[in-house]
């Protein structure tokens, strides 16, 4: 956990009472019969105290007095504990709601998110944002909730019984306590470091974990297993030292407030038995002080607890706001939708770097016909995916403009602008879902007769057949498919959409050359009459394209067909021959 | 639970010196009302000054003795909860390690990965709360009915009807949230599936213009989890409540029972008051073990997704080697590596991914692999070693079969495996290489490297010493598989396995390779998708949808063998014109 500066602190706060605000009849709600529930446990310790008082001794019971006061209890009690649960519901109500309108609007913005945060931020920790920090602040806010208001309350309306019936006693009790508020934050303070000691050991345990599990099959592969589990109770040990500490000395905390608690106990027991002996005093009155004794010091043991909970929570709350401040993409809402596609694309002295004094393309301008099929080769880090980005509109361009039928992409509805580009790139990405919902998401409405024909024409249709369930086998992080075979799939999504233009970024680059030589057919079916993007590492898949881009650090060397680069002999030539020599 | 139970052992003193003085603690806790009682019955009623002075002096001792045990018992409880967890960390730790292949793909990583983290963390704070708190609860709950019947018999009725009834109630109130809770942790998980994904899949998603569909399913999954858990807090928070209200009416009928009592002389008012306080006592306590309830529950959660690990049978077969001793005699002269009629499904009722396999291998040989995506490569060269089981057939290394106990040294110690995911380790490029073998000297990794082209890729870094991130994410993908072969290389196995491993070589450094590989006259197994790579082969064995379609050398297979002729016209067309099929 991060710490946040004062501050923002500040601002957290403002803006959790801005969702929580929401829920006005709630947050009445709660406050009512928090006030209502204390109030009757209050009540309850005095009519009880009173019921004592009527029985005097043997033979002197005065049952009357005893049934009116058990009345009274039973009231107070039903009251109160009625007004806890319906503010325990208002309470629910109002954390539930606020943490659901909290991850819908963490969500939401990464919906909108502009790619070169999602690119540059680990998503564990994003997702860990949204799901572990608005869990923990939403049981934060929770405990706030019930415990903090009526914590405070029961020690107010404590307070002001025990100066009513006896401000003596009272008052000692009201100086005595709030040392162990003091004894909790002393151990809250010196526990810290061996809290921080425990996370960090337990992170790097995780890490090594991570590592071993993700490489296991390596680590069989070599009987490596001792050495790891040497490395892993190394870790182990530490961790154990460092968790005993941090165990150990935080739950001093209890203890030690609930020792002073006892002090207070038995001074009020001193005091009140004096009081009774010197007169002014019932014994009744004194089971009530020794009972409000119990109550006005265990709501400060909980408000240290709740104080701790509700510091991080903030914390949490802080995370999550992070995000949600995150800046957007710039909207589009006022963008014009693209119309009928031809596929003329146009890049007009293109200018882009993901780090400013880090210039990747620089002056590239290109253009582009309907039906052409565009290659572009070159090294890894070239700048072939970054074109990619600048067409999709995943980046926007530093300089320059890119165009589709004439129209400044900038200027269009990110939607209306791909929806027209079908894409399949290197990295395979699958939904958690069946391989028929992978298959559909660019067309849900397609019928299964379209989706197998795609599947066929993509080769994808016999593995997908010897799966367990077929097209409705749920593919779970990619589930037991080669990259290969996910790629296949990616390949078949597109096959099914047709959309005006195609994106393929080493599309086949993990499926073998003889099925690659299969689909081609379909590809090339797919491709006529649609322009065409193709990043390839393989180049005997490119050679037929209209136009080879070879790039270089940003830039393109090279330009033409196939027959004239090789003619050329030169970047791309030399390319060509090493894959075939 | 059961298995975990036997984690406690080692630490059966700490674990029963923890509640014990947790008990000793709560023992005084339990006699202040007895005090409370004489201070009221003797120095009040005797007016008798320094006896209640020495009865609040017990009082004040009474919580110093309670503190010195509670400290004690915190210190046990921490010692026994993180050393059960340590031990149980480094078991299952072990235990992943030794799942087969088989397994981890069944599991999964991300499974693997949260049984070692969040679900021993939430058991070890699971047992240290039980340890300290829930085993105190009961105690006082039937201390203080003890205490109550020593005071006075009659009240038993009282007692045991009211505990009774909590019992029920809270008991009732676990048993409908448990299977709840399950649901809203599902429920969250669901949640979380949305935000990885949209993370992990932005480019698709936006691509496809998915964005609102994912959104809408989103508000859907977190809907769902606000109305559970909206639900399973209202029900959790009617155990408070009802307690109250359940202990209060206890505590009118023990008043008034008492009344009738001291009326006719049985009892004194300060037994009443007494029987009060330990009523109040018991009150507190059950709200106390309510809220535990749900911690502990879900720590016996964890604890039992823990035991399911540590439970797995590694799925992989052994068979004793006297058994099998029969049939060793006739094949001991037989061919170094034998597949005889080797079949293997990887599930019960899906197809095999390989059919009826049979070749032999001298020693010395280098295999080639050839073959689609998913036709079964990567798993025939996996049976040697014996990370899968057969399902029909035999693999046979020196005569014996893969299952038998005696060759399972062999197996661990004289293959070396480069899987198809080149994976690296934190630490330096040496710690990697070492992995082959541990005594290997600096020159004998040096040749090795050399060996795998990658000498230039460790001078380049600075030498083996050079660092190696977390999953080698300081090399590219061909610099970490030429890491990985040298790794290999480096045990000097008597079976080589390269499973794919030089996609991302160009091919003038996979010939390289390949040559400096022969000099080594290791039996080697080379698996490709690339015929240059394995034309010089001794033998190669075509795979198509797992069944061998041809076996042979390269001129014998183009000869005969119309896949490998496609495959090898697929990387090799003559220029311009697209080769054949």
């Amino acid at each position: 956990m991060k710490k946040v500066a004062p501050k923002a602190r500040k601002g957290t706060l403002r803006r959790i009472l801005k969702y929580v605000g929401k829920y006005p009849l709630s947050l009445v709600g709660s406050v009512f019969f928090a006030v209502l529930s204390v109030a009757g446990s209050l009540l309850v310790p005095v009519f009880f105290g009173d019921a004592i008082d009527c029985i005097i001794g043997k033979g002197n019971i005065d049952k009357d007095g005893l049934i009116f006061n058990f009345i009274a209890v039973g009231i107070s009690a039903g009251v109160s504990a009625l007004a806890q649960w319906l503010g325990s519901l208002c309470n629910n109500r109002i954390s539930c709601n606020v943490v659901r309108d909290i991850r819908k609007d963490a969500f939401d913005k990464i919906g909108n998110l502009p790619l070169q945060y999602v690119d540059t931020h680990p998503h564990g920790d994003t997702v860990s944002r949204v799901v572990a920090d608005a869990d923990q602040f939403a049981d934060g806010l929770l405990m706030g909730f019930t415990q903090f208001i009526t914590g405070v309350l029961t020690i107010l309306g404590t307070i002001g019984f025990m100066l009513l019936t006896n401000w003596k006693i009272g008052l000692v009790v009201v100086l005595v306590t709030p040392l162990s508020l003091l004894v909790a934050r002393f151990v809250a303070t010196h526990t810290h470091k061996f809290f921080k000691e425990q996370t960090e050991t337990r992170g790097e345990q995780t890490a090594f974990t991570e590592e071993a599990i993700g490489g296991l099959k390596t680590v069989q592969a070599f009987a490596h297993e001792d050495e790891n589990n040497a490395k892993f109770n190394e870790i182990n040990k530490r961790l154990e030292k460092a968790s005993l500490k941090a165990t150990f000395y935080s739950s001093l905390t209890n203890p030690s407030t609930r020792f002073i608690n006892n002090l207070v106990y038995a001074l009020v027991a001193l005091i009140g038995a004096f009081s009774v002996i010197g007169g002014g005093f019932t014994v009744g009155g004194l089971t009530k002080f020794l009972s409000y004794a119990n109550q006005y010091t265990k709501p400060f043991n909980e408000i240290t607890g709740v104080i701790t909970e509700l510091k991080s929570a903030f914390v949490c709350a802080s995370r999550i706001f992070e995000l949600i401040d995150e800046q957007a993409e710039i909207s589009d809402k006022e963008n014009k939708e693209l119309g009928e596609v031809q596929g003329n694309v146009l890049l007009e002295n293109v200018a882009f770097s993901y780090v400013k004094d880090k210039p990747l393309i620089e002056d590239f301008s290109l253009q582009v016909a309907p039906g052409q099929r565009v290659a572009i080769v070159g090294r890894t880090g070239s700048g072939k995916t970054t074109l990619i980005n600048l067409l999709m509109r995943f980046y926007d361009v530093d300089g320059g403009v890119v165009k589709v039928e004439g129209e400044d992409v900038r200027a269009l509805t990110r939607k209306s602008l791909r929806s027209n580009y079908g894409m399949v790139l290197q990295e395979t990405w699958l939904k958690n879902g069946t391989v028929r919902e992978n298959l559909k998401l660019g067309k849900p409405d397609a019928t299964d007769e379209e989706m197998i024909a795609a599947a066929k024409a993509a080769h994808a249709h016999s593995f997908i057949k010897r799966m367990e369930k077929g097209y409705d086998t749920v593919l779970s992080d990619g589930g037991a498919l080669s990259e290969g075979q996910k790629q296949l799939l990616c390949i078949a999504r597109i096959m099914l959409t047709k959309p005006p233009m195609l994106i393929l970024d080493e599309a086949t680059s993990s499926i073998d050359t003889r099925t690659e030589l299969k689909i081609s057919d379909a590809f090339s079916k797919l491709m006529e009459g649609r322009t065409s993007f193709v990043v390839a590492h393989r180049l005997s898949t490119i050679v037929h394209s209209d136009c080879i881009l070879v790039m270089e650090s940003g830039h393109v060397v090279e330009q033409g067909t196939h027959k004239q680069l090789l003619a050329k002999g030169g970047a791309y030539a030399t390319l060509y021959n090493k894959q075939f020599s | 639970m059961k298995k975990i139970l036997t984690y406690f052992k080692p630490y059966k003193w700490q674990s029963l010196l923890g509640p014990l003085f947790k008990l000793l603690e709560a023992t005084f806790e339990l006699l202040v009302p007895f005090v409370v009682a004489a201070i009221v019955d003797n120095g009040i009623a005797n007016a008798d000054k320094s006896y209640v002075v020495w009865a609040c002096v017990i009082l004040a001792a009474f919580g110093l003795f309670g503190f010195g045990f509670s400290v004690l018992a915190q210190y046990f409880s921490a010692r026994a909860a993180t050393g059960v967890c340590a031990d149980v960390r480094s078991d299952l730790f072990r235990k992943i390690q030794s799942l087969s292949y088989k397994d981890i793909d069944k599991m999964g990583e991300a499974t693997m990965l949260t049984r070692m983290t969040g679900d021993v963390d939430k058991l070890q704070t699971g047992i240290n709360l039980f340890l300290r708190l829930f085993l105190r609860s009961p105690f006082i709950v039937f201390g203080a009915m003890i205490c109550a019947l020593i005071i006075d018999l009659k009240t038993f009725g009282i007692f045991a009807v009211t505990i009774v009834a909590l019992a029920i109630v809270v008991y009732a109130v676990m048993l409908i949230c448990m299977p709840l809770y399950k649901k809203t942790q599902g429920d969250l998980d669901k949640v979380l599936l949305s935000t990885r994904e949209n993370l992990s899949g932005a480019r698709v998603i936006r691509a496809f213009c998915m964005e609102d569909a994912e959104r809408k399913q989103f508000d859907e999954r977190n809907n769902k989890l606000n109305k559970s858990s909206k639900f399973v807090g209202a029900i959790a928070a009617i155990t408070n409540p009802l307690t109250y209200a359940l202990i209060n009416c206890a505590i009118i009928w023990l008043i008034w029972s008492g009344a009738i009592r001291v009326e006719t002389g049985i009892l004194t008012t300060g037994s009443v008051i007494a029987l009060y306080n330990l009523m109040s006592q018991i009150l507190i306590e059950l709200i106390k073990l309510a809220n535990l309830i749900v911690t502990v529950a879900k720590a016996a959660a964890s604890g039992n997704r823990i035991e399911a690990v540590l439970k797995m049978q590694p799925s992989l077969d052994v068979i004793d080697s006297q058994a099998a001793e029969g049939e060793k005699e006739e094949k001991s002269d037989e061919p170094f590596i034998v597949f005889d009629g080797v079949s293997l499904r990887y599930t019960e009722g899906a197809d095999e991914a390989l059919e009826n396999i049979s070749f032999t291998v001298n020693k010395g040989e280098t295999i080639g692999v050839i073959g689609g995506t998913g036709s079964g490569k990567t798993t025939l060269v996996n049976l040697i070693p014996h990370f899968y089981d057969v399902s029909g057939g035999q693999v046979r290394v020196n005569g014996k079969d893969v299952r038998e106990k005696d060759l399972q040294p062999f197996l661990r110690e004289c293959i070396g495996v480069v899987p198809q995911k080149a994976k690296l380790f934190k630490g330096s490029i040496r710690d990697n290489l070492l992995w082959g073998r541990a005594d290997a000297t600096d020159e004998e990794l040096m040749a090795a490297a050399r060996i795998a082209q990658a000498e230039e890729v460790i001078l380049g870094k600075g030498g083996l010493d050079a660092p190696v991130e977390q999953g080698g994410k300081n090399f590219s993908g061909g610099q970490k598989q030429r890491l990985t072969i040298a790794r290999a290389v480096a045990r000097n196995p008597e079976i080589l396995i390269l499973d794919d491993s030089s996609s991302a070589l160009d091919y003038a450094t996979d010939a390289e390779l390949r040559k400096a590989i022969r000099s080594l006259n290791t039996t080697t197994f080379i698996v490709s998708q690339r015929t240059s790579s394995v034309r010089d082969a001794d033998k190669i064995i075509v795979l198509d949808d797992g069944k061998a379609v041809g076996i042979g050398t390269h001129s014998e297979l183009m000869e005969s063998c119309a896949v490998y002729r496609e495959i090898y016209h697929s990387q090799y067309q003559d220029g311009e014109e697209g080769g054949a099929a």
